[in-house]
C-alpha cells in the first residue's frame, strides 16, 4: 500500500493537525513501511469470521435511573485553559 | 536490612506491629526518591502524603505508593507525560485511587510514562525519559516505566501501573520487579485516561506476587461507573496463594520461542519453566501460530481507538492551549499539532488511517476479525492448559535513544505482551534472571479471563523457589 503525501494531508486534517513539511515527508515514509507491515494480515483468511469488538459479551449496560449530585462547574471548568467561571470560551464559531 | 528492601505486606505487617511508625515508612520512601529523582526521573509530581486514616484498613494500609500520571487525582495534576496536559487537575479521582485511598494507601506522587502510554522504553514523554535503575543508560521500558523503576529503586513499595499492550508488565521485566494486567474489566477504568478502551487495564507493579495480589485484592471489582467493568466475584487472591502446582497444566507457545528471542533471555524463561515443573506443575511445548498476526492486530486496533479517544484534546477543555490562533478549526489545530509529541502524533494518523473511508475494511474491520481468530486461538489453548509461560521481551532493557529512531521496530519488540489484551486475559511479568550485561529478564504468566489467581499462584510458587524478585539494583539508587 503506497501512502503519498496527499494522504497524509487529508488523514492529518481529519484528526486535526498540521504537520510542518519536513515531519510531514518524514511520517509519510514511516506511515508506509507500518502499514506494508500490516498488509501481513492479509495472508489470512477470514472469510465468514465475524469481527470481535469487544472481548467479552457485554450489551448495552442500562440501569434506573437515580439522582446523584454533578461535579462543581467551577472545578471543572479549572481544569481548562480559558474559562469564565460559567463556561469554556473558545474565538467565535458563527458569524 | 533497610525498610525499602522490604516487599509491601512485609512493610504493612511492621506498621500493623507498631514495629515501624507511618511517619517512618513516608520518610524512608521519601528519603529514596531524593536520592534517584534525579538519576531516573521515574517521578512527574511529588505530593506532601496525608497519613492513613484508618492504619488497619487493609493488608496494606499506611504502605506508600505512587500512581502512574494517566491515573485522575482529586487536586493533583495528571499530564499524561503530555505537554497537551500541562496545568490539568483533575477535580475527581479514578475509582483506584477512591479504593486505595479509603484502603490506607499513602501516595507519594505520580509517575512518569510514555506520552498517553504510548511507547514502549518510556522515551516518549515530555518531561524527559525514565531511567533503569539497573543501568541509567538503558531504558525502564513503558509506558509504566517510572512506575516499574520507582518500585525497582526502592522509592514506593508499590504502584499502579496501566496496560494496553504491554504496559505493566514490559517495564517491570526491564526493571527486574513483578507487575500484573488483571484480566480485562475486573478493574474499573473510571478515571484512566483512555488510550484505548478495548485493551486498556490498571494493575499493580511491586516486588512480589502476594503484593501484587494484595493490590488487586482492593482495586478489583464491578464499578457502575465503567460500562465494561465485570460482574465477577473479587478479593481473596492473597488468601488464596498456596504456591501448591500440583497437577496443573503449563504450555510453552513455541512460536514465542523461536527466531528473534535473545538467548539469554530464552535461557532463563526455560530455567523458570523448570522451577514450575519441581513444584508439581506439567510443562508441554505447543504451538501458536497466532502470534505472527498479534502485532499489526494490536496495532490497527489501539491506533483507531486512540484516534477518537484522543479527539477531546483540543485545548478547550483540558490543560492547555497554543497562542496566537485565527479561529476555532485553527486552535484545535495549533494545539493539538503543538500539543502532541510525534509518537502520538503517529498513531493518531494511522489510527484515523484505518478507520477512514476506503480502508477501513481493509484495515479496521480485519484487524477485528484476526482479534476473533486471536480469542479462539486462546481458547483452545486454555481448553488444553491452565496456563501459559512466554517470555516478556525478545531482550532485556535496550539502550536509551536506541528505540526511538525506529518506531516499526519498537512495535515489534511487544510481541509477547500485546496478544493478552487482545484476548483479555490476566497475564503477570516476574523477573526470572540476569543477561551478561547484568540487566533483568522476565517471564510472563498468561492466565485464562478472570484466572487472575491462578496466574498469581503460579508466580507465588516460583517466587518461593527462587530470589530474583528480592534483588536491588547496586546501592537502590544505582547511582
Amino acid at each position: 500500500m503506497k501512502i503519498t503525501e496527499d494522504m497524509v494531508d487529508y488523514i492529518s486534517q481529519l484528526s486535526r493537525l498540521q504537520l510542518p513539511a519536513e515531519e510531514k515527508t518524514a511520517m509519510t515514509a514511516e506511515l508506509e513501511r507500518i502499514v506494508a507491515y500490516m498488509d501481513v494480515l492479509n495472508t489470512l483468511d477470514t472469510t465468514d469470521v465475524e469481527p470481535l469488538s469487544h472481548i467479552f459479551p457485554l450489551k448495552n449496560v442500562l440501569r434506573a435511573d437515580q439522582v446523584a449530585p454533578s461535579f462543581d462547574r467551577e472545578a471543572l471548568l479549572a481544569g481548562s485553559p480559558a474559562g469564565d467561571g460559567e463556561t469554556f470560551l473558545v474565538p467565535k464559531a458563527v458569524e | 536490612m533497610e525498610l525499602y528492601e522490604l516487599t509491601a505486606l512485609e512493610l504493612a505487617q511492621k506498621l500493623h506491629s507498631g514495629e515501624v511508625t507511618q511517619q517512618e515508612a513516608v520518610e524512608a520512601a521519601r528519603a529514596r526518591i531524593d536520592a534517584a529523582q534525579r538519576s531516573n526521573n521515574a517521578f512527574l509530581t511529588l505530593t506532601d502524603p496525608a497519613p492513613a486514616a484508618d492504619p488497619s484498613a487493609s493488608p496494606l494500609a499506611g504502605v506508600p505508593m505512587a500512581y502512574k500520571d494517566n491515573i485522575c487525582t482529586r487536586g493533583v495534576a495528571t499530564t499524561c507525560a503530555s505537554k497537551i496536559l500541562e496545568g490539568f487537575v483533575p477535580c475527581y479521582d479514578a475509582t483506584v485511587v477512591e479504593r486505595l485511598t479509603a484502603a490506607g494507601a499513602v501516595s507519594m506522587g505520580k509517575l512518569n510514562m510514555d506520552e498517553f502510554a504510548m511507547g514502549s522504553t518510556s522515551e516518549t514523554s515530555h518531561y524527559g525519559p525514565v531511567k533503569n535503575p539497573w543501568d541509567l543508560t538503558r531504558a525502564a521500558g513503558g509506558s509504566s516505566g517510572g512506575a516499574a523503576a520507582a518500585v525497582a529503586a526502592g522509592e514506593v513499595w508499590y504502584a499502579i501501573g496501566s496496560d494496553t499492550g504491554g504496559s505493566i508488565r514490559q517495564p517491570a521485566a526491564y526493571c527486574g520487579v513483578t507487575g500484573m494486567k488483571p484480566t480485562y474489566g475486573t478493574v474499573s477504568r473510571y478515571g484512566l485516561i483512555a488510550y484505548a478502551s478495548s485493551l486498556d487495564q490498571m494493575g499493580p507493579i511491586a516486588k512480589s506476587a502476594a503484593d501484587c495480589a494484595a493490590v488487586l485484592d482492593l482495586i478489583q471489582g464491578k464499578d457502575p461507573r465503567d460500562g465494561t467493568s465485570l460482574d465477577a466475584p473479587a478479593g481473596g487472591l492473597l488468601s488464596s496463594l498456596t504456591g501448591d502446582l500440583r497437577g496443573k497444566k503449563i504450555g510453552l507457545p513455541a512460536d514465542c520461542f523461536g527466531q528473534g528471542l535473545d538467548p539469554e533471555v530464552r535461557a532463563a524463561v526455560l530455567a523458570a519453566a523448570e522451577v514450575l515443573k519441581a513444584r508439581g506443575a506439567q510443562v508441554e511445548e505447543f504451538a501458536l501460530p497466532v502470534m505472527e498476526y498479534v502485532v499489526p492486530t494490536y496495532y490497527i486496533i489501539a491506533c483507531a481507538e486512540a484516534s477518537s479517544n484522543l479527539s477531546r484534546f483540543d485545548g478547550v477543555k483540558y490543560g492547555w492551549r497554543a497562542e496566537d490562533y485565527e479561529d476555532l478549526t485553527d486552535l484545535y489545530c495549533k494545539t493539538r499539532t503543538q500539543g502532541f509529541g510525534s509518537e502520538v502524533k503517529r498513531r493518531i494518523l494511522l489510527g484515523t488511517f484505518v478507520l477512514s473511508s476506503g480502508y477501513y475494511d481493509a484495515y479496521y474491520k480485519k484487524a477485528l476479525q484476526v482479534k476473533a481468530l486471536i480469542k479462539k486461538a486462546f481458547d483452545e489453548a486454555f481448553a488444553k492448559y491452565d496456563l501459559l509461560l512466554t517470555p516478556v521481551a525478545p531482550t532485556t532493557a535496550p539502550k536509551l535513544g536506541e528505540s526511538l529512531t525506529d518506531p516499526l521496530k519498537m512495535y515489534l519488540s511487544d510481541i509477547y505482551t500485546v496478544s493478552v489484551n487482545l484476548a483479555g486475559l490476566p497475564a503477570l511479568s516476574m523477573p526470572c534472571g540476569f543477561d551478561g550485561k547484568g540487566m533483568p529478564i522476565g517471564a510472563q504468566l498468561i492466565g485464562p479471563a478472570l484466572g487472575d489467581g491462578v496466574v498469581l499462584n503460579a508466580a507465588h510458587a516460583f517466587q518461593l523457589d527462587t530470589g530474583w524478585h528480592k534483588k536491588s539494583p547496586k546501592g537502590g539508587d544505582a547511582q
